[in-house]
């Protein structure tokens, strides 16, 4: 393959990477937090579809990215608000949740389907960086949402592991009961995270539906969202190997297609397409094994509902 | 007495999501009165109609396969005011369609269109259960007393699209974006290069097969890989404008299909081939309602107007429309046919020979490329 090739394949498995990396550094929030919120998927179809509906309605597709958040946090509320106050089995209330979300979507969407969207996000290449070789291309000729993420997560690096408030979050999904002693108010930030990890999961599906696409098409997410919640344990919780991750199964998306269209090695697409959940897998039977555990194991409370009289 | 608040809030909560979700359904079903204005307003005629009903694998805004013959649903509908015509969207080619078929058969509904090729064999199947319905199928090939198919020679149009995209190309590069590897999509891939490299002979034909019908993303994704290859003009055998999205994001050029696609890329999309099955759903009701009808196996032309180019874009020079609208007068004339000799395949075989032509089965089964196409067909 010529290196244009190679370049044009990476810059779009950044793309394809970008909505999967939205909607797992939600779920990074939230699982730190000490929740486990399987409705990824719902709340970005919840998050495509109303900002599709805005974008069109607005011409203003800031707009609707804008409504997407909202609206996928509002989900996301609702869920806070069944797991966390009324303490209901979280792993049941997502999968609710994602199936609230299909439907609700579907719904939604109905007359959106097949119209297109007056102006969608495009590319606009950031001057300077983008005439470097190689790396300018790849990294910096994308729409303006991609460049979100790149301030996205350092800041989200930088929040957990060297702020005060962050040094908190990590403790409410580690032993909440330590933290409520300490004087952290455990119902609030699990609220507060579950919601922000909801907004950016909305955030992902606008992504797809606003400058990937762009259209509205049902169940369009097509498993991104469980590709994210595979990609919080793939990524170990942590925002920059979230990154990379997501990058990689974009490039298994895109790679797809470039090897046919730029060479002749004939893998199926319908083995290329089963790879980041065998590569899931192989990261789960790693992260389980006794002694890795105390260095990269999930939060200690996640899915543990808090409950103060239990203590 | 907390049990009794949590249980009264989840009720609220329940009914808050519910009102919310109606609310916006409602104002949604107020912006968008064109399916509904079709409908035949029920009560208003006393003697009983003829019912008709459509099953349809995509959405009817899909822009394309499905939306096509959404329009020719309507058309027969606005000809026929004797009909009811129904529809049935989003039906996946799985077990679904033997439940939806059979219950448009129970509805008692007396033509029943299944506009879709993995309708097939369920098709088959619950035509025996009703023999006093008529089950047409489109695109398929098996047949039954009360199972007639019918389908068209996309490949003429599609060849004129090859003529325009090997005249409009630059690097002789054209990109086809293709859905499952079938006879169908081959025969339209293999007119298309034909129909390039009779005007270009330099022409490559690049192939990207997406193995689904319908993914918007997917369909762009698939066209840019194509784009990044080198390719300047990307045709397509999907359902949605994918592709001419991409090509239009890209600055290149790209042929659309199943409708005229310019309202969705206005710069690149040059022409589209596409469907008028309206004129004939007329026939085929007509003929059921008259008790002429016949199984058969329908394959329409462009002389039989089921079948088109779509208009050209303002970018595509007179010298270019002149060449194409010649050579389409040629077909309807029947002084041309796309696949007549000399032939070859990938490998530079001669396939048909000087002065012969594929036969129709020969065409509807075929499972090679013709030179000049590059990619391959998974087995």
């Amino acid at each position: 393959m010529e290196t244009s090739v190679w370049i044009a394949t990476l810059a779009a498995a950044i793309t394809a990477g970008t909505p999967i990396l939205y909607a797992a550094l939600g779920e990074i929030l939230a699982e730190r937090a000490g929740v486990l919120n399987l409705g990824v998927e719902g709340m970005m179809l919840v998050g495509a579809v109303t900002g599709f509906m805005v974008a069109v309605r607005t011409g203003n597709p800031w707009m609707g990215f804008l409504v997407a958040m909202l609206a996928a946090g509002l989900l996301a509320a609702v869920f806070a608000f069944l797991t966390i106050t009324l303490r209901a089995n979280q792993v049941v209330t997502g999968l609710a949740l994602t199936i609230f979300g299909t439907g609700l979507s579907g719904f939604l969407g109905k007359p959106y389907v097949g119209i297109p969207l007056p102006l969608s996000f495009k590319p606009v290449a950031i001057p300077i960086l983008a005439e470097i070789p190689i790396i300018g291309p790849v990294l910096f000729n994308h729409n303006p949402l991609v460049y979100l993420t790149y301030i996205l997560v350092p800041l989200l690096w930088y929040y957990f592991y060297r702020t005060r408030p962050g040094l908190n979050l990590r403790a409410i999904g580690e032993n909440p009961a330590a933290a409520d002693a300490l004087g952290v108010n455990v119902f609030a930030l699990r609220y507060i995270y579950v919601i922000i990890g909801g907004m950016l999961a909305g955030a992902g599906g606008a992504f797809l539906s606003l400058a990937y696409a762009p259209s509205w098409l049902e169940n369009m997410t097509a498993g991104r969202g469980w590709i994210a919640v595979a990609l919080v344990i793939f990524a170990v919780w942590d925002p920059v190997k979230a990154l990379l991750g997501s990058y990689l199964f974009g490039g298994v998306d895109a790679l797809t297609y470039t090897l046919q269209a730029a060479t002749k090695i004939a893998i199926p697409s319908f083995f290329l397409k089963m790879l980041p959940y065998i590569l899931t897998l192989v990261v789960l039977i790693i992260a389980t094994r006794q002694t890795v555990v105390k260095h990269i194991g999930a939060p200690g409370a996640l899915a543990i509902p808090y409950d103060r009289e239990e203590r | 007495m907390r049990k009794g608040w949590r249980l009264i809030l989840i009720l609220l909560l329940v009914l808050a999501v519910t009102l919310f979700a109606a609310g916006c359904g409602g104002k949604k079903e107020a912006g968008n009165n064109q399916s509904g204005q079709n409908q035949p307003a029920g009560g208003q005629a006393a003697e009983e109609k003829m019912k008709v009903a459509f099953i349809y694998v995509g959405p009817i805004g899909d822009a394309g396969w499905t939306w096509a013959h959404e329009q020719g649903r309507q058309y027969l509908a606005e000809k026929l005011p004797w009909v009811e015509a129904s529809y049935v969207e989003n039906v996946p080619e799985g077990a679904d369609v033997e439940r939806v078929l059979t219950e448009l058969a129970e509805k008692g509904n007396k033509v029943i269109f299944a506009t879709s090729f993995g309708y097939m064999d369920y098709v088959i199947k619950v035509a025996e259960k009703y023999p006093n319905v008529v089950f047409m199928h489109c695109s398929g090939y098996k047949t039954a007393q009360n199972v007639g198919t019918y389908f068209a020679a996309m490949e003429e149009p599609r060849y004129l699209s090859g003529m325009v995209a090997g005249k409009m190309t630059k690097s002789n590069v054209l990109g086809y974006v293709a859905a499952h590897p079938i006879p169908e999509v081959i025969r339209g891939i293999n007119a298309f290069t034909l129909g390039a490299r009779s005007v270009n002979p330099d022409v490559k034909v690049k192939v990207v097969w997406t193995n689904t019908w319908y993914d918007p993303a997917a369909e762009k994704q698939a066209a840019l890989s194509l784009l990044d290859a080198g390719a300047d003009v990307i045709a397509q055998h999907q359902d949605t404008p994918g592709p001419q999205q991409a090509a239009q994001e890209r600055g290149k050029y790209g042929i659309g299909y199943n409708s005229d696609m310019r309202q969705f890329a206005p710069e690149a999309n040059l022409t589209s081939p596409v469907w008028n099955w309206g004129p004939y759903y007329v026939k085929v009701v007509e003929a059921v309602k008259n008790g002429t009808w016949k199984s058969e196996d329908y394959y329409g032309t462009m002389k039989d107007g089921i079948i088109d180019l779509g208009p050209y874009n303002d970018k595509v020079p007179q010298e270019v429309r002149d060449l194409v609208d010649a050579k389409k007068q040629e077909i309807i004339d029947g002084k041309f046919y796309v696949f007549q000799g000399p032939i070859k395949d990938q490998s530079g075989k001669v396939r048909v020979q000087e002065g012969q032509k594929m036969s129709h089965e020969e065409v509807l089964g075929v499972n090679w490329f013709v030179e000049g196409v590059e990619g391959d067909i998974p087995k």
